[in-house]
């Protein structure tokens, strides 16, 4: 029996004109996947151009300036460049398997953003086991730049992809022991759940509710999802100067789009993920003065969400453009014996912080 | 003979290890705060719109374009030809042709500048006793033909 899980008042709305049960469902799921792939495809652009403005003015650079105003239609542009190009495989690689990479990278992202609460009724699936839904989904991108390295028959590739493969294991465990303190905490894995165990003021923030440790936990998660990221200063995959890129090295046209779309979208995908834990969702951060409250819950919850994901965003931007990559050894180092045993330490603490005040 | 490096103690280590946790995350926030700033300043990006704003494009003072002469208001130049810059030319882009005045004094007759063989290192401007060369903020130098090349630099004969 197949359960319809689109739980807002569109999905109410086509059961309630269509009687028979499987076509509604299909025409929800139908929604429900178009909506997901204009969020994250539409998003994907505008990240790209972003990050390039953000990176231009920080090296002291302008960044794109010539298309379009201030380089506004370099990025469709680049797109299309891509889109047209030829898609071939080197000699001696593995045909299905060199194309099958990208598109498993490409569907873990996409399979999370599903999960994700945008406002009060804009959910795609409101699982109760969300949680551990994006951490098994995230396996996904692993497994897609694991396949695409081997495939590609070219050591960089391989080398690249299996040093990411050790990264994106290692700190998955950090990843998922972050998560786990939210949980913990929340008392729920629902994302809407825990969302909604941060309604109120901007001091019942994840991020802020619990003292110190709330704020250790975010850094924690910002570190691991960087590294999840594959981003600098954990981008041991791609890492350009010594890999020539990585995994993607033999990709090109429609493929390499993919890869490159798959890391934006995931970029989305771990921010609203942060927005939804530690930073109250689509909650506005209202400070508890009425009139001021009052203005801000006026604005829709999407606003506030899309306003959490992007400062999330160019914290990330930002931290990519400054900091310098580790080695690999130093990475799996700090990994192992440094954000490992102080990921169970907090989860310690947060235990107790539970038991002693509630 | 290599020396032994003496290992240190678990209360050394910890030391160390404590101090790092500190000291880490102040060098990283120092640094995240330079890129800040350069993110919130934008009147420190060098880059210039080259074909849009060359009307206004300075080159800066030390840019080394084209040799020239410095001359006063009257055309008239400090060489002596003495023939140093010659001498420092790593490539042979600069001859001077000497003639004699009314007087009989060696003076400057042609400063003749070749450059498609000037590299602009400037070591002549740097060899010159008299400061009677300096290297100008021109920079679109292109030219269909070869024969623009071969310059003359000077307008009048030296003074000696």
């Amino acid at each position: 029996m197949i359960d319809p899980v689109i739980s807002h008042p569109l999905g109410d709305f086509i059961r309630e004109i269509i009687p028979i049960p499987e076509i509604s469902f299909l025409i929800n799921a139908l929604i429900s996947i178009i909506a997901i792939c204009a969020v994250a495809i539409g998003t994907a652009p505008i990240l790209i151009y972003m990050e390039r403005k953000i990176c231009a003015h920080i090296q002291c650079r302008l960044g794109p300036m010539r298309l379009g105003f201030h380089g506004t239609l370099q990025t469709i542009a680049d797109v299309m460049k891509l889109l047209f190009k030829e898609v071939y495989a080197p000699k001696g690689a593995d045909k299905f398997l060199f194309y099958l990479a990208p598109m498993i990278s490409l569907t873990a992202p996409f399979l999370a953003l599903t999960m994700i609460p945008f406002d009060h009724n804009l959910q795609v699936a409101n699982l109760s086991v969300g949680i551990p839904f994006i951490i098994a989904v995230n396996g996904f991108g692993i497994l897609g730049i694991l396949i695409g390295g081997w495939a590609s028959n070219n050591k960089y590739s391989l080398l690249g992809s299996l040093r990411s493969g050790a990264q994106m294991i290692s700190y998955e465990i950090s990843f998922a022991l972050v998560l786990l303190f939210v949980v913990m905490v929340s008392g729920s894995a629902n994302l809407m759940d825990i969302t909604q165990s941060q309604s109120g003021t901007i001091l019942d923030w994840w991020i802020f509710k619990i003292p110190v440790l709330g704020f250790i936990a975010f850094i924690m998660f910002f570190i691991s999802s960087t590294a999840e990221l594959n981003r600098a200063p954990f981008d041991i995959a791609e890492a350009e100067q010594e890999l020539t890129g990585g995994y993607h090295t033999e990709y090109n046209g429609t493929a390499f789009a993919m890869f490159y779309l798959a890391e934006y979208i995931n970029l989305v995908t771990t921010s609203s993920l942060a927005t939804t834990c530690f930073l109250g969702g689509f909650y506005p951060p209202l400070i508890g003065i009425e009139s001021i409250d009052t203005l801000l819950l006026k604005v829709p919850g999407f606003i506030w969400f899309a306003g959490k994901v992007f400062f999330m965003i160019s914290a990330y931007m930002v931290v990519r453009w400054t900091f310098v990559r580790p080695r690999v050894d130093q990475l799996m180092d700090f990994e192992w014996k440094f954000l490992l045993p102080a990921n169970l330490l907090l989860l310690a603490l947060g235990a107790t912080y539970i038991a002693i005040i509630g | 003979m290599k020396q032994k490096v003496s290992p240190i103690s678990t209360a050394e280590y910890i030391k160390r290890y404590a101090k790092r946790c500190i000291t880490g995350p102040i060098s990283l926030l120092k640094g995240l705060s330079v890129t800040v700033r350069y993110f919130f300043s934008p009147h420190k990006i060098v880059t210039e719109q080259y074909p849009e704003n060359k009307k206004t494009l300075k080159m800066h003072s030390r840019y080394r374009g084209c040799l020239e002469l410095i001359e006063d208001e009257n055309g008239e130049n400090l060489c002596t030809a003495c023939g140093i810059c010659e001498k420092a030319c790593p490539n042979a882009s600069i001859n001077i042709l000497s003639t004699k005045n009314i007087a009989g004094k060696k003076v400057l007759g042609k400063y003749l500048y070749h450059l498609g063989s000037c590299t602009q290192c400037g070591l002549c401007v740097e060899a010159c006793p008299f400061g009677a060369i300096r290297m100008n903020q021109e920079f679109e130098l292109s030219n269909e033909s070869v024969d623009s090349f071969e310059m003359t630099l000077n307008k009048k004969e030296g003074r000696g």
